[in-house]
Order: C-alpha cells, then sequence, then structure tokens
C-alpha cells in the first residue's frame, strides 16, 4: 500500500483532502489573502478574557468550519492530530477535550502543520484510519510572551525578526476520493548549523529547508521544475533569499519558489522580515494554496514548513538552534 | 535654556551609546541597563558622577544610569554615620521614591489594563 | 553544507541595519526626555519653591508614572519600537518592564501572578545595582577609613 521509496519520503495512492477551513486574526485580515479565510476576528482577544483562550477558540472556530464543510460531525473522525506553539501544547490538548475520539498531540514549532497533515496522511494510506483531521494554531501574542518578551515590553525589534501569524486551521484528510490528494510527504531531519540567535529565525531554518528539500528531490528524482509552486512555511524574506542562494551556490536554478511569511502579509504591513508560526504556513497553504489547486491554477504544489526547535531556557544556556522542516506534495486530480 | 540644551544632549548621548551596543552585540536591552547601572555606580566612585548632574543636570539624573548612582549615594551617606553597615542601610535612601513609585503603579496599572498587543 | 560556507552565504543576504537612523531617533527621544525632566524639575523648583533635594525624587516619580500608563494604554511599546534605546535607558524604561511582565501576567492572578512576575526583566537592574553599589561602597569606604 504505503510505496516507502529509498530515504525518508512517502508516497500515497488514495489520501485525499476532504475539507479544510481557515481562521485568520486581525493583522493577516489585512493582508493580501483576506478573502481566502472562513473567518476573521478582528481583536486579538477574539472575544475572550486572555490570548491563551483568544487561540483555543480560534482553533475551535477551525476545526468545526472544516468538519461543517465536509458534512461531518466531530464523532465521525476517527483520529484527530493537533499542535501549536505554546508549553505543553496547551491550545490543542485542552480543545482536544471536546473532540472525545482519539487525539494525538504533536509538537513541530513552526513546521507542525506540515508534521500533523503528513501523519495524518500516513495513518490514511496505511488503511489504519478512514479520515483524520490534522488542525494547527498560534498567536502573536502568546508566542510573543512565551518566546520572547511581554508584548508591552518597549524593544526595538531586529530588523531580522520574524511576526507570528494570528491564526488556526484544520483540515480533514480520507480515503474517499476529492478533488486534491496528498502526493507526497518527506520527513525532515533536524540540521543544526549552530546558529545562536533566536531573533534570527530565518537564517536558522533555512538548512533545514534546504536539506529536507534535497532529500525530498533525490529520494523521488524530481526537481524544482516538477512543482508549479514551491513555498516554504516561514522563513521569511531573508532566510527565503538564503535557500535561494544556497542553491545557486551549487549551479542549481530555484523556480516557482516563494515563503508562506512573504505571501501572508503585504510588504507595507509592520512585520519586519515576514510571517512565522504554525498557523503562516497553514493558512496560506489550507487557504490560499489549496484554493488555486481547486480552481486549477497549479497542479502540483510543495509545502516545506520549516520549524526552529528553540526554548528559551535553552537559548540561554548558550545552546545553539536545532531546526526542521518536514515536506508535503499536494496535487490536483484530474478525472 | 541653556539647562536644557545640556539635559537634551547628554541624556541623548548615554541613549545613543546604549543604541550602538544593542545594535552591535547581541546584548538584550536587560544586559545594557543592568552594564550601565554598573557603569553608573561605578562612576560615583570617585564621585565624578556628581560632576555630570552639576554640568549636566537633569539629563544625567534620567538615564539608567543615575540609578546606580543614587544607590551608591545613598550607601555612602548613612555608611559615615554607621560605619560599614550603613551601605547597607541606607543603599535605598534616595531611590527609594521612584522604585516604591513604579511598584505601585505597575500594580495598579496591571489591575485596571489590559495588555493590548 | 559546511558552516562556514553557509555563513558566507547567508552573510551576502543580510538585511540592511538602520544603525544611523536608530541612533538619531534613540539620541532624539532620549533628548527629549532629558529636556522633559529638565522641564519638571525647574517647574518644581521656581513655582512650587521645592529644594533640589526634594524635587529630584519627585521629577523621576512623575516619568515613572508617565511611563507606567503610557505602557497600561499601549503606546509606550509602539514608541519604543521607533525610539529603540531611547526608551530603555532613561528611568522610564524601568517603570515600563515592571509593568509590561505585570500586565502580562495578569490572567495568572494577582499573587503568583502580578506580585511574583513584576520584577521578572525590571529585577535586573536592581540586582546589579545594588551587587555593584555594595562592592563598590565596600571599595571606597575600607580606602577612606
Amino acid at each position: 500500500m504505503c510505496s516507502f521509496i529509498k530515504g525518508s519520503s512517502f508516497l500515497f495512492d488514495h489520501v485525499y483532502v476532504t475539507s479544510c477551513a481557515t481562521v485568520a486574526g486581525p493583522m493577516e485580515k489585512r493582508g493580501p489573502l483576506q478573502g481566502y479565510f472562513d473567518q476573521c476576528f478582528d481583536d486579538l482577544y477574539c472575544g475572550e478574557k486572555s490570548f491563551e483562550l483568544a487561540e483555543r477558540r480560534m482553533a475551535k472556530r477551525a476545526v468545526l468550519h472544516c468538519l461543517e464543510k465536509a458534512n461531518q460531525k466531530m464523532d465521525d473522525i476517527d483520529i484527530y492530530l493537533g499542535g501549536d506553539l505554546l508549553n505543553q501544547i496547551v491550545t490543542s490538548n485542552y480543545l482536544a477535550r471536546d473532540f472525545m475520539r482519539p487525539f494525538l498531540g504533536m509538537y513541530g514549532a513552526c513546521s507542525t502543520s506540515a508534521l500533523t497533515l503528513g501523519t495524518a496522511s500516513c495513518l490514511v494510506e496505511g488503511g489504519l484510519v478512514n479520515q483524520a483531521l490534522a488542525f494547527t494554531s498560534s498567536h502573536n501574542a502568546t508566542a510573543e510572551r512565551q518566546y520572547r518578551y511581554p508584548v508591552e515590553y518597549g524593544i526595538q525589534k531586529c530588523e531580522t525578526t520574524t511576526f507570528t501569524a494570528t491564526g488556526a486551521a484544520a483540515i480533514i484528510v480520507s480515503n474517499q476520493k476529492s478533488d486534491i490528494r496528498v502526493e507526497a510527504v518527506t520527513f525532515g531531519r533536524v540540521i543544526d548549523l549552530e546558529q545562536k540567535d533566536p531573533n534570527d529565525m530565518g537564517k536558522a531554518m533555512a538548512p533545514a529547508a534546504y536539506d529536507t528539500l534535497k532529500t525530498h528531490f533525490k529520494d523521488l528524482n524530481r526537481s524544482f521544475e516538477d512543482y508549479d509552486l514551491i513555498v516554504t512555511g516561514d522563513l521569511s524574506k531573508y532566510g527565503k533569499q538564503i535557500l535561494t542562494a544556497m542553491f545557486e551556490e551549487e549551479g542549481q536554478k530555484v523556480t516557482h519558489y516563494d515563503d508562506c511569511g512573504c505571501l501572508l502579509y503585504h510588504e507595507s504591513q509592520p512585520i519586519f522580515q515576514g510571517g512565522s508560526g504554525c498557523a503562516c504556513s497553514a493558512l496560506v497553504t489550507y487557504g490560499y494554496l489549496l484554493e488555486q489547486l481547486r480552481q486549477g491554477k497549479y497542479h502540483r504544489i510543495l509545502l516545506v514548513a520549516t520549524g526552529a526547535l528553540l526554548s528559551p531556557v535553552m537559548t540561554m544556556q548558550k545552546e545553539t538552534i536545532p531546526c526542521i522542516a518536514h515536506a508535503i506534495s499536494l496535487e490536483a486530480v484530474t478525472s | 535654556m541653556m539647562n536644557y540644551i545640556l539635559s537634551f544632549v547628554f541624556c541623548g548621548a548615554v541613549c545613543v551609546i546604549a543604541q550602538l551596543i544593542y545594535e552591535y552585540t547581541t546584548l538584550t536591552p536587560g544586559h545594557i541597563t543592568s552594564l550601565f547601572v554598573c557603569i553608573g555606580s561605578f562612576l560615583d566612585l570617585f564621585h565624578f558622577y556628581d560632576r555630570l548632574i552639576e554640568w549636566f543636570h537633569a539629563g544625567a539624573m534620567v538615564p539608567i544610569t543615575s540609578f546606580g548612582h543614587s544607590l551608591m549615594h545613598g550607601a555612602m551617606k548613612q555608611a559615615e554615620e554607621f560605619g560599614i553597615l550603613g551601605i547597607a542601610m541606607g543603599m535605598f535612601d534616595l531611590t527609594a521614591a521612584g522604585i516604591t513609585c513604579a511598584i505601585l503603579f505597575a500594580f495598579l496599572v496591571a489591575i485596571f489594563f489590559k495588555p493590548k498587543s | 553544507m559546511d558552516k562556514k560556507t553557509y555563513e558566507r552565504i547567508a552573510k551576502q543576504k543580510k538585511p540592511k541595519k538602520y544603525v544611523l537612523k536608530h541612533s538619531l531617533y534613540a539620541f532624539i527621544s532620549g533628548g527629549i526626555i532629558g529636556a522633559i525632566a529638565q522641564g519638571i524639575l525647574d517647574i518644581l523648583m521656581n513655582y512650587f519653591d521645592f529644594s533640589q533635594e526634594k524635587a529630584v525624587p519627585v521629577m523621576s516619580m512623575t516619568l515613572v508614572v508617565a511611563a507606567c500608563i503610557l505602557t497600561g494604554l499601549g503606546w509606550y511599546d509602539k514608541l519604543a519600537d521607533k525610539a529603540g534605546a531611547g526608551m530603555f535607558i532613561p528611568i522610564t524604561g524601568f517603570a515600563n518592564s515592571m509593568t509590561s511582565s505585570a500586565l502580562e501576567s495578569k490572567s495568572e492572578g494577582l499573587v503568583l501572578g502580578i506580585g511574583s512576575n513584576m520584577f521578572k526583566l525590571g529585577g535586573t537592574v536592581i540586582t546589579f545595582g545594588i551587587v555593584s553599589s555594595f562592592i563598590l561602597g565596600v571599595i571606597r569606604y575600607v580606602f577612606l577609613h
């Protein structure tokens, strides 16, 4: 069934995207992709008492929208997979109380979107479950609090900083045929090129994206040409340039390449180098890119979601930042 | 008028030094303010910071360096009276107003406001 | 790819630093706070007949209160994003660090939230101020006596 190609990639035959839903925050609402989100909140609190509750509410809305679109009830889903950026992945774990179904909590920092979707696809392809729901969320204020400083602390952001996207996204994959299928997955290795600056995620994560892309191309014998669009999760403007330069360094031409962090916002918004966070790649891919696949603008796209697996404590103990990237290939089904 | 210009220039200059440290090193604002407090108390070792206040007036009282200077100053004043124990007794003499105020208002603001964004 | 090659590639693409602009903003904003402080001192001493000894603490209290309120309103971090060191080096930055930590921990309650987290960022200034002042104070005391 599941065809295991040498290396770390899987090819899938019958994993289809049943439905997907996205919920975005205020800053994302003002971005260029506004029309592609199912729901937008105008306020970072989303009508809740704290930012943590606001994030959970967004995640819940995304899951409910997704179920509604697929015409499913909560009990119909065989297994839920979710993750977010907070300690003990509290948003997903606490939200999972409502599901009353098996739940796998996963942490891959900003690569969680591809990690959950990839694992869900493996479960479906293996015939272990009929349909699985993968969701992820991030919130600017909660992430800022956990990884950086209090939101009201007066500090000048470095020019290499990225802006954590506020939003949540959910996707259902099943073995029932639909118009989009998950075609292949490459799970990445943890790469650490001894980067230490927690304010420079693009530079820290670019080698991980590079490694996963190389592995993906080698395993499946493909190149940039085989995809209509390749997006990285949240390398931001700087990381995007580094990744391009890395491929050019060895004489490979980079085409059809962009970054979710750059797609999610207008250049004029105060987001420094670009968006980041689990929601960044999830909002762009599940919201915007899947719609493009449906409309036939693209035939096959590759999402390389990158994650920096750092913790503030380890950074303060002068540890370097380990990074990971997972690649997922999505394809429009032509009947 | 001269006082205002002197205050402006000195306070601005201290901030520029801090800004340059911030830009060219990986030190965080926490590191830099701690460093400046230590520098402030060190400058008071030879009463140099008192000169600065005479020359630049409020400009020298506002940067965080003056916090170190005030701590040191209060401590030394009590030390003259009570000996070495006075250093501990007088440490907060001059800065007490600022710290009390900061704690009180931080508490009140935290109760009445919400973090925005 | 080894680290050396990577650092070389990354360095070519490094985003531009705006050191001159940031320094200028820091100078102006720091300077303005210094001038405001001078203004408060002058008003206190000329119109309210405060002695210098009494006027200085009142001046720093005024600045601290103003910074706390600006933080509560959510303006301080916006100003500081432009001004950089111009906003964290003056005493107002100390007030901001305490208020912002307290505000953020509000959701954890009065004691474990606001009470215990208030000094999370600002505490380092007090710690190092006291330790360095104590050591230097002892040195000076020993030399003078």
